[in-house]
């Protein structure tokens, strides 16, 4: 099965998710090539590999929106590979998208509501006729949709349209719409795409904030290798599909295959 | 000019815009409106002619209970169908759902014109009345549209309604917040079908005749326009569209033949001046505004 990293041998609890074997092809193409890891409860894992390397392709996996040509996917040790998307979020599984997938029309305040689930004991009927747990339960999705608001910085847009936001109101709107489903696993593709330095920063801050406040475990894809330095507990390396670095900031960094995958260059 | 009778007709569209509405109000494009309208139109055609129990008199009178009955039933039955081909339909998207919605409505056209019990060609005729005026059927026509306005405004303030919305601008980003996007969309047809059946049950009665022909492809163009001409980011579009539609071929009449084709015009240059269609988001946001004016306008106790 997997090689048994030290930060996993570490950690005797299940971790929350695991990789086994995924591979995913399209046509002849294979776009990820038995990749195996496995996260660990609190920690923010990082993704990272040159363009095409499969990085996109693994979250849609994890995140059920392709199947993989063969491999398992585990949360907290059970196979969710044949669950659709809607199962692996209420299971506690969130994203955000690399192009962002806002709904546009709706104002920012709105974005949030959809992702807030119905409480149990709301019924369609009940919310029809304003039944007291339809309104008990509204006023709970109100409420934490002020919240998370205010703890994403967008009480001001609130009213807005999210489709005419600036970009990095968006990319937090994200954030908030994911968290509003109440994760316990972020996964963020590419979040500080298209960032200033000093946004990227705050973006750190902010990842770090959600992570100590909600007690969540986090998985990053970004393209910006200082930031994911900075930010992440341990790193896995794609490149052409293949899982060919997992391990601290530190070890990545200094792996012989990590340096020939970015900088290029014959293998030692 | 607009007579009690054209009033209920007028009410009928606007509630058969409203069906269409629904499923589009979750992003899908179905044209299948017109066959639950036929099946719950035949069912209360059949049943008030053949069942006894129903209480229909020698004189063609109908009791309001049993009327009511059948519009009961030909929702409850326009429903049980919506579920059954629901699932396999709406795994369709775009323009795909509507041909294979399309299809249904021939489907059940086909049906119900070969069916031994459905009179054919001819239809059912004499279907009893429960109003000796057509001015009677006006309350029950309004009760429905109320019915269908309430149910939709207050989908604006629950999970289902927003579910919806989701569904509409991003299906899986929908799926990805949890939404189950299935359960969603068929929620959203049921219901459609639900008010579809209805109305045809009260169509039945109105008409005092029914055959295949009340569902076929041109009811689902029709109804399409009234979607198209009233806008569908609110249910008041539709209801407008329904109600101008339906009134518009009766008040061209004096034009004579010349009548379809200003009616062919109105539906090919409304979209082309309305892109939105009459009722767009920012009428509704202005009609807010007049409101909540007034609202301060009120002395305060």
């Amino acid at each position: 099965m997997t090689i048994q990293t030290p930060a996993a041998t570490a950690a005797p609890a299940a971790p929350l998710l695991e990789v086994q074997e995924l591979t995913c092809r399209f046509g002849g193409l294979v776009a990820l090539d038995r990749v195996s890891f496995a996260v660990q409860p609190g920690e923010i894992f990082g993704l990272i590999g040159p363009n095409g390397a499969g990085k996109t392709t693994l979250f849609n996996l994890i995140a059920g929106i392709t199947a993989p040509s063969s491999g398992a996917v585990l949360w907290q040790g059970a196979p969710i590979t044949d669950l659709p998307p809607f199962r692996r979020n209420r299971l506690g599984l969130a994203r955000t998208f690399q192009n962002l997938r806002l709904f546009d029309g709706l104002t920012v305040h709105d974005n949030l509501l959809v992702a807030l689930r119905r409480q149990p004991g709301e019924s369609l009927l009940g919310g029809l006729l304003a039944s007291p747990s339809h309104r008990r339960g509204e006023r709970q999705r109100q409420e934490r949709a002020g919240q998370l608001l205010e703890e994403l910085g967008l009480q001001a847009l609130a009213e807005r349209p999210a489709g005419t936001l600036a970009y990095g109101d968006r990319r937090r709107l994200e954030i908030a719409r994911a968290m509003a489903t109440r994760p316990s696993l972020l996964l963020l593709d590419e979040p500080a795409a298209g960032m200033n330095p000093s946004e990227k920063d705050d973006l750190c801050d902010l990842i770090g904030q959600l992570r100590r406040r909600h007690g969540l475990t986090v998985m990053v894809i970004e393209h910006h290798v200082p930031l994911l330095m900075r930010l992440c507990d341990r790193l896995a390396v794609l490149d052409f599909g293949e899982r060919i670095a997992l391990g601290s900031p530190e070890q990545v960094r200094r792996d012989p295959r990590v340096i020939e995958a970015y900088l290029g260059g014959s293998p030692p | 000019m607009i007579d009690n009778n054209l009033l209920v007709q007028m009410l009928i569209g606007a509630l058969l815009g409203v069906s269409v509405y629904l499923p589009l109000a979750a992003g899908q494009l179905s044209l299948a409106t017109p066959a639950f309208y036929a099946v719950g139109g035949t069912l209360a055609a059949l049943l008030s002619t053949t069942w006894p129990a129903l209480g229909a008199g020698a004189d063609g009178s109908l009791p309001l209970a049993s009327f009511l009955l059948e519009l009961l039933l030909g929702g409850l039955l326009a429903g049980a169908l919506a579920l059954l081909v629901g699932r396999p339909v709406l795994r369709l998207q775009g323009i795909y759902l509507a041909i294979a919605t399309i299809a249904l409505v021939e489907i059940v056209r086909v049906a119900i014109l070969n069916l031994p019990f459905t009179g054919g060609a001819i239809g059912i005729f004499g279907i009893p009345q429960p109003f000796p005026t057509a001015a009677g059927y006006l309350l029950p026509a309004l009760g429905l549209l109320a019915l269908a306005g309430w149910l939709c405004q207050r989908l604006e303030v629950m999970p289902l309604g927003r579910a919806m919305a989701a569904v509409r601008h991003d299906e899986l980003a929908a799926s990805c917040m949890g939404i189950d996007t299935t359960k969603v969309k068929l929620t959203a047809f049921v219901l459609s079908a639900v008010l579809a059946g209805s109305t045809g049950a009260l169509a039945a009665h109105v008409l005092n005749t029914w055959n295949a022909r009340q569902g076929s492809f041109d009811t689902a163009v029709t109804m399409l326009a009234f979607v198209i001409l009233g806008g569908s980011r609110s249910w008041l579009g539709p209801v407008v569209g329904g109600l101008l539609l339906t009134a518009l071929p009766e008040l061209l009449r004096p034009v004579g033949d010349g009548r379809l084709v200003l009616f062919g015009l109105v539906i090919l240059l409304g979209p082309v001046l309305f892109p939105q269609g009459l009722i767009t988001a920012a009428l509704l946001e202005r009609l807010g505004r007049l409101g909540e004016r007034a609202e301060a306008r009120e002395p305060q106790p």
